[in-house]
This record gives C-alpha cells, sequence and structure tokens, in this order.
C-alpha cells in the first residue's frame, strides 16, 4: 500500500442532486430515485472516480428542509429512503469507496445506531462511516411525539433561546458520539474465543458495560454486535459555526465547513484545531473538508448557463450554506488547491445535478487533479480509516485493562 | 381425494444466540460476517425457499449477574444486514425481527419502507415487545411502561406504521419534466395518530414501497395474538411443529378468519423447525442424538436447570440426579434478556414433571434437559424427512416450515441439496419463483392502492421478544 493521497475527495449525494430542479436535466433519473440500481450507478461511478467516500443525505421529515412545516410544493424531489439502508444495499457491490451516511441524532436511538453503523462496517469490510446531523425543526418532533421545538426561521437563530436550544441539540449529539464510539468498542477485538475445552464462546472479560450517563440519556451496554472491522468507523458532521465547530474538533474525524474563501478557510481550520486540542484530541487527525456545491463544464460559460437555466426552471437563483462554484474541472483543481493551502485536508462536493456533475467530477476534475500529482491514482487502501490515513485503533478498554 | 395438493412453504432462520446453535463444531463459521449471511441466503435462493429470517436482540444474556457465555454470542443489526442481502439476492424474501417498544413508529416504518423499494418487493416484519427494563437499560425511553401497558403501545404502534404506509398511495410521483410537477398532490404522506401513547402528526418520506407495505409476521400464541393474526397478520410464525398440536393450532386459527372477512389462504401458518439429515433414518437418529449432545453440555444443563429453578445450582453435578430442593417461586431473577424463562408458568409443577420423568428414567440432568428441550423436529433420510414435511402440510399441520439449521452457514446446504428436490419431485414445492414479490411467493393477494390497514378493528397483539 502506498502513502495515503494528501487529498480527499467525497462527494454528497441527495437525490438528483442539489439544485432544487435537478430532476428537470434530460440524463436525470427522477422515476428511479426510490430504486436499488439507482444509488448502485452513483456510487459505482463515485468508486470509479476513486473517491474516498460518499454521503448520502438524509432526514426525518418530508422536503424541503425548511424550518416550518413543508407547504407541500410539488415542484420538488419529495420524499427519501433511509440512508443507512441504502448504504448497506450498495456496499456488496463496491469494493473500495467509503460509505457515510447521514444519521438524525436528535430522536433516533444511539444503541440501535451504533450497531447499524457497525454492521455496515461488516458488510462494506471496513468502509463505514457516518454523518451525524441534529435536527430542531418542530415538524419533525411531531413525527416524533416526544419533544416539543419552537417554531423558528432561520432569522431567528441569533434568537438567544434559540441559540440555546441549538447548542442543547449538538452537546446532545456529543452524548450521542460518545455512546456510539464507547460501544464500538464494548466488545475488544479478540473477545470471541470459541474455547471448546472451556465451553466459552467469549470470553466475557473482554466484554464492557460502557455505563453512560449524561443529561440527555444513559446506555449500559455492552453493544450486541462485536467490535467491527475498522474497530472505529469513521464520524463525520457538517459546521457552520462555534457550536458545532466544537462537536467536529472533539467528537468526528471529518468535519465538513463551509468557507466563503480561502482566508475564511483558515479561519476555520484554525477554529476546529483550537477545539481539538481543548478536548485532548491534539496528536489525532481530524480531517477538514470544504463543501461547495458544484457545476462543472468543460466551458465555463456552459457551467454558469446550464445554473442560470435550472435557476430559471426553479424560478429561483439557487444559493446554499456552502458557496457555489460553476466553472471548469481544471479551475475547480485550481481552487481545491488553493483552498487546501488554507489547510483543508479534503472536499465534499455537492454535484447541483447528479447526472451532469457527478461525471464531471469522476472524469473531469478526478482527471485533472492526477495530472498534477495532486490525487491518488488507484485505491491505496480497502478501509475507510486506511483512505483517510488513519490507524486502526486498539478498544479503549482493552487499553484501560492492558 | 379431492382435496388438491397444497403447495409447501420454506423459509430459513439464520440461527440464533442460543444453543441449538452448535458453535463448537468444526464446520461452524462467523455468525457475524456478511459472508455468512450471504451463504445461508444464497443457498435458501437456491433453493427457491419462500424467505430468510433474522431474529433480533437488544441486550446480551445474564445468568447469575453476568453476561452468558456459553452460547453463540452477538449479532448484527437486522435492518442493515437485511439491506445488504437484497444485493446478493434476487427473489428470497428479507424478514426481521424488530422490537416496538424501543423504537418509534416513523422511523421503523421508514426503514421497512425503505427495505421493500431497496429489495423490490420482499420485505417481512415480525413485529415483538420487550417488557424488560433490563434491556431497557440500552434505551433512551429505558424501562417505563408496566407490562399490560407495553402490550398496548404494541398494538397502537403496529396500528400507526401502518397509517404511516397508506399515507402515500402509490400514485403521486409523476416527475414531469415538460411541466416541473414532481408529485401530482401535494399531501401525499400526511398523517396524525392519536392515542394513549402516540400524538404523531406531519408528512411521511418514503413514498410507498412496491408492496404497499412489509408483509407482517405474528409470532403470538395466545388468544389475542390468534385473533390479532386472524384479523390482520400475513403469517404466524408458531412453535408447535409436531402433527398434533400443530393441526389443532391450525384448526383454531384458521377457523377465525371467516368471522373477519378473510379466506384460509389470506393467512399462512409457519412455525419454526430444526432437522438432521442421514444417509438413513438410522445414521440420521445417530447424528441427531450426537447433535443434542453439543447442544446440550453439561454447563448448559445446569444453566437450563437454574432458569427453572430460578437458583444458583453451579454445586450440582449435570450427570448426577436433579436438585432435592424445590424452585424459587418468585420473580425469575436468574436468567435476564432471554424470553424462554416466562414459558414456566408453574415452575414447582414443571419441576416435579421433570423430577418425576427422570426417576422413573433414570435419567441425569444433563440427560433429562436433552430429553425436555429443543428436540429436532424432523430427523432422518432425506426422503424420511420430505415425507413428513410433507404429510404435514397436506394434513394441515401448517402451511410450511421456517427451517433453523444448528449449523452456520453451511446448515441447510445438504437441506437444499437433497430434500429439496424431492419435494419438487412431489410437485409440492416451487422449482422456480413465479413472481418477484414476498407477497407473491406467499400466495397472498396484493394491497390495493393506499390499503393496508385493515378494516377490522381488531387489536393486534405482539410476543415478547425471544
Amino acid at each position: 500500500m502506498s502513502r495515503p493521497s494528501s487529498l480527499h475527495l467525497a462527494v454528497a449525494l441527495d437525490g438528483s442532486g442539489w439544485h432544487p430542479a435537478a430532476w428537470r436535466e434530460p440524463q436525470a433519473r427522477p422515476r428511479e430515485l426510490f430504486t436499488a440500481r439507482y444509488w448502485a450507478d452513483l456510487i459505482s461511478e463515485a468508486e470509479r472516480g476513486l473517491l474516498d467516500f460518499v454521503t448520502i443525505e438524509d432526514a426525518l421529515g418530508l422536503q424541503p428542509a425548511g424550518y416550518s412545516e413543508p407547504a407541500g410544493p410539488t415542484n420538488q424531489v419529495r420524499g427519501r429512503l433511509d440512508a443507512v439502508l441504502i448504504a448497506a444495499r450498495v456496499a456488496p457491490l463496491t469494493r473500495n469507496i467509503g460509505l457515510v451516511p447521514t444519521v438524525v441524532v436528535t430522536h433516533t436511538e444511539p444503541f440501535h445506531i451504533s450497531k447499524a453503523i457497525a454492521t455496515l462496517d461488516y458488510v462494506s469490510t471496513g468502509r463505514a462511516g457516518l454523518r451525524v446531523q441534529v435536527t430542531a425543526r418542530q415538524h419533525e418532533a411531531a413525527h416524533f411525539g416526544r419533544r416539543t421545538f419552537p417554531r423558528f426561521s432561520v432569522e431567528d437563530q441569533a434568537n438567544p433561546a434559540i441559540q440555546q436550544l441549538i447548542s442543547e441539540l449538538f452537546d446532545e449529539a456529543a452524548d450521542y458520539v460518545e455512546v456510539v464510539r464507547r460501544l464500538w468498542d464494548s466488545w475488544e477485538d479478540d473477545a470471541e474465543i470459541r474455547d471448546v475445552a472451556t465451553g466459552r464462546f467469549v470470553d466475557r472479560e473482554k466484554l464492557h458495560y460502557i455505563d453512560f450517563a449524561g443529561d440527555y440519556f444513559s446506555v449500559r451496554g455492552p453493544s450486541i454486535t462485536p467490535r467491527p472491522p475498522q474497530g472505529q468507523p469513521i464520524v463525520t458532521a457538517l459546521a457552520h459555526q462555534s457550536v458545532p465547530y466544537r462537536l467536529v474538533g472533539r467528537s468526528a474525524d471529518v468535519g465538513y465547513v463551509t468557507p466563503r474563501d480561502a482566508g475564511h478557510a483558515r479561519a476555520i481550520v484554525a477554529e476546529i484545531r483550537g477545539e481539538q486540542q481543548a478536548g485532548g484530541r491534539a496528536a489525532d487527525t481530524v480531517h477538514i473538508f470544504g463543501d461547495l456545491v458544484v457545476f462543472l463544464d468543460e466551458d465555463a460559460g456552459a457551467a454558469a448557463d446550464r445554473k442560470a437555466r435550472l435557476d430559471g426552471l426553479a424560478g429561483s437563483v439557487y444559493t446554499s450554506d456552502a458557496s457555489v462554484f460553476t466553472g471548469t474541472p481544471s479551475q475547480l483543481a485550481d481552487l481545491v488547491q488553493d483552498w487546501q493551502a488554507s489547510g483543508l485536508s479534503g472536499f465534499r462536493l455537492r454535484p447541483g445535478a447528479i447526472s451532469h456533475d457527478l461525471l464531471a467530477i469522476t472524469r473531469g476534475l478526478v482527471p485533472q487533479l492526477q495530472r498534477r500529482g495532486a490525487f491518488r491514482t488507484a485505491y491505496e487502501a480497502d478501509t475507510l480509516r486506511g483512505l483517510l490515513g488513519l490507524a486502526r485503533p486498539a478498544s479503549r478498554y482493552a487499553i484501560a485493562t492492558s | 381425494m379431492s382435496k388438491p395438493l397444497k403447495q409447501i412453504h420454506l423459509a430459513a432462520h439464520f440461527p440464533g444466540v442460543n444453543n441449538t446453535t452448535v458453535w463448537s463444531d468444526p464446520r461452524s463459521g462467523s455468525h457475524i460476517e456478511f459472508s455468512a449471511f450471504a451463504h445461508l441466503a444464497q443457498t435458501a435462493e437456491r433453493a427457491k425457499f419462500d424467505f430468510l429470517f433474522l431474529a433480533e436482540g437488544l441486550r446480551l444474556r445474564e445468568q447469575n449477574g453476568q453476561i452468558y457465555d456459553l452460547d453463540v454470542v452477538g449479532r448484527p443489526d437486522t435492518f442493515t444486514v437485511l439491506a445488504a442481502l437484497a444485493a446478493v439476492t434476487d427473489r428470497l424474501g428479507l424478514a426481521g425481527t424488530i422490537n416496538s417498544t424501543f423504537n418509534e413508529p416513523y422511523e421503523v416504518a421508514r426503514q421497512f419502507a425503505s427495505l421493500d423499494h431497496l429489495s423490490g418487493g420482499r420485505a417481512a416484519w415480525n413485529v415483538v415487545t420487550s417488557w424488560d427494563a433490563f434491556t431497557g437499560e440500552n434505551f433512551r425511553r429505558g424501562g417505563f411502561l408496566p407490562q399490560d401497558a407495553r402490550y398496548g403501545r404494541a398494538r397502537t404502534f403496529l396500528q400507526s406504521t401502518w397509517e404511516l404506509f397508506d399515507s402515500w398511495r402509490g400514485d403521486e410521483i409523476i416527475a414531469d419534466k415538460r411541466t416541473g410537477e414532481f408529485l401530482a398532490d401535494g399531501s401525499a404522506g400526511r398523517f396524525a395518530h392519536r392515542d394513549a401513547h402516540f400524538d404523531i402528526s406531519g408528512s411521511f418520506n418514503v413514498p410507498r414501497s412496491p408492496q404497499g407495505r412489509p408483509v407482517i409476521f405474528q409470532a403470538g400464541d395466545s388468544d389475542e395474538g390468534r385473533e390479532f393474526a386472524a384479523s390482520s397478520a400475513d403469517a404466524i410464525f408458531s412453535r408447535h411443529s409436531t402433527l398434533d398440536a400443530g393441526q389443532a393450532f391450525y384448526a383454531d386459527v384458521k377457523g377465525r378468519l371467516a368471522r373477519h372477512g378473510r379466506t384460509r389462504d389470506q393467512l399462512l401458518i409457519l412455525p419454526a423447525a430444526t432437522f438432521v439429515l442421514g444417509d438413513t433414518d438410522d445414521e440420521a437418529r445417530e447424528l441427531g442424538r450426537e447433535v443434542r449432545l453439543q447442544q446440550v453440555s453439561g454447563q448448559t444443563a445446569i444453566k437450563f436447570l437454574e432458569q427453572l429453578w430460578n437458583r444458583d445450582l453451579s454445586g450440582y453435578d449435570p450427570d448426577g440426579p436433579l436438585p432435592g430442593i424445590d424452585p424459587d417461586p418468585g420473580e425469575n431473577t436468574i436468567a435476564r434478556g432471554r424470553a424462554s424463562v416466562r414459558m414456566y408458568r408453574d415452575p414447582l409443577a414443571t419441576a416435579a414433571l421433570w423430577r418425576a420423568k427422570a426417576e422413573s428414567e433414570k435419567l441425569s440432568i444433563r440427560e433429562l434437559i436433552v430429553e425436555v428441550t429443543g428436540r429436532q423436529s424432523f430427523v432422518g433420510a432425506p426422503a424420511t424427512v420430505a415425507e413428513t414435511i410433507n404429510s404435514y402440510v397436506q394434513a394441515d399441520a401448517s402451511d410450511g416450515f421456517i427451517l433453523v439449521p444448528h449449523i452456520t452457514p453451511g446448515g441447510l446446504d445438504e437441506f437444499a441439496d437433497t430434500v429439496v428436490p424431492l419435494l419438487q419431485e412431489r410437485g409440492v414445492f416451487r422449482t422456480e419463483y413465479e413472481g418477484s414479490t414476498l407477497r407473491e411467493h406467499l400466495g397472498i393477494a396484493p394491497l390495493q392502492p393506499g390499503v393496508s390497514v385493515p378494516r377490522a378493528a381488531a387489536a393486534p397483539t405482539v410476543r415478547a421478544a425471544s
């Protein structure tokens, strides 16, 4: 195995793409969004492009993902399949690419998700991760009926009460990640002994209660699923401000951030490194990926025109939390290398229209970066941790008892 | 004989975390690696089985205050394995036990609807509930309801998931690129469900799946459970694998269907069954005896006895006589995370029966446990087993069987290679899949678009997780 690529690339898959009119592109397959074949095709294409991993968006409510109850627009893709199950369905059909489904932590059980991602790691033989997401959306809470959130809009986010709520949701997410990680470690690697002489299948000294007790939940453990192939699958999170930067720095392996420019990227990286240090993780590798929505064509004008045409179909100019890039693969390669110099170690690219821009990434951007010696020309590892240059950690409980 | 031959339904149960599964055999492989699940599923599909079944566990079992280490321990996540198996099989149904106590309807409904989409209509759900705070210690909600309230929650849980499945009719997505209309109906997915346990409303975010909803399995044996199955379930996962008990159960449950406006072929009765094959009946019997001894070691025999006695019996010799002391009649606290302990409703009476049997047949503890627990359902040469299975089905003791191999993952191979062809020769088991969905394999009618909630208002009931 050669050295891990110094630049890491992921693609963020969501429906037909991130532009609300992407499903109307000539090559788009909107009637296949709920089939296994569609997702297998996309992820296989990402694997042909040697990408580190794909993320799969998810939510516990119907799109569009506003903060108020969906008004019921009929001109956008609505509905999704469970992202963990999409990843599992595609895992046996792929060999190298990492599979990182979104998991909403606010309304789900850390015990279930820990074993689901551990099992995704088994069915993919070491290529699993998850992207943790919180939700303060009132209408999604109503789908569960167990907690209520105030109704608010994006503009209200500076309101102290809303800030407090968001802060608590991220604290809960940090506890959630802690529980998920402890459960992954709760079986030492050699706990299964199958000792015929003594009749013991496991060495119970190597199974550990995690005994987590926090403000939001407590979990006893151990997991019912043995330690996954990677030991610790990859934990990722999207972050736009200080509260989630703290989650990335203290709990994640990969953070996705949304810089406006190289200088902004540098500032974000510094803030996350500070949290990493404060959290006692200075020695750990925490990758910081820049998120970009991309519209790519061999002619820069064509890319801009295509986006403008989609905007026309949608009836509004598409903007995003992440910077929106329109241009050529070569121009994107320039930007990637420029921002990489500011401390980002990778990028998560959100294809504006999957039917066009996924291929433009795998068959345009990737060869461009390869020609510059900036991206791998073959997979150098067969686990996601390996692709990201992360060693397989020992179980924390094995360390504690040795 | 004017009665036409019934077609047999067969399913494979992935070996469980109990002593039926023999892990000490050199042929025993991983029960966690995906290749083991793929092997069993592909064997079942090669043999044209109706479905593969995965059980679930949410807390490692304990006995005498320690994690129970004599049986296979640990298993992967049910949904995740079933979704992955959809990639390596084409037609095989994919059935899983999912608990209603430690989940929420919205999440479970979207997981099953997703699995049904991703498998092209092959998903099935065996609904169970857990009672114990012991399992609850792994979950946010803990063990917060009294036992009878958990049954009530389970009933309305199932009801609310059916409302979610029905919230999309199946014709809403038009995705007309020219007009820009993705949905024909902006209200698709709307739901509201309010009762003593749930107050949920909003929009379900998975469009209607190929089967409309997963095939529903019911595993309860109580009168209430039978009544629910007769009103609403598609199949019963029963324990009655002997001829007499099977016929009595079958007649009772099928007899209830007409009252719910259903025909006898709309509910399948599928007992779990174990088997041992040999070249001859004698050889199979000998093998069966060896397997029983592998399944019941001296240590395991003592543990079984403790589960009934509700006492620490570690000082007893498994090759000696039964204890002179009686079971502790109080709440069973010795074994936790195990549904079987609740089967001993009258421990003193059961202990008296066991003692009488051991004394009259001069059985040691281990020999007694071999006799009174987990005997194989079908033992014999392939022709004998094929004949027995067929005769049970034709005699209305069942509509088929859910076979539980005792070896992972190759324990079904011989059955697929030797027994299935004999059933096919008799014309009682398919030689090719005729349909693509599990409902089609089971011969149950497709649901009408937008309707999966039964008209009958019978309250569903579910049994405890095992």
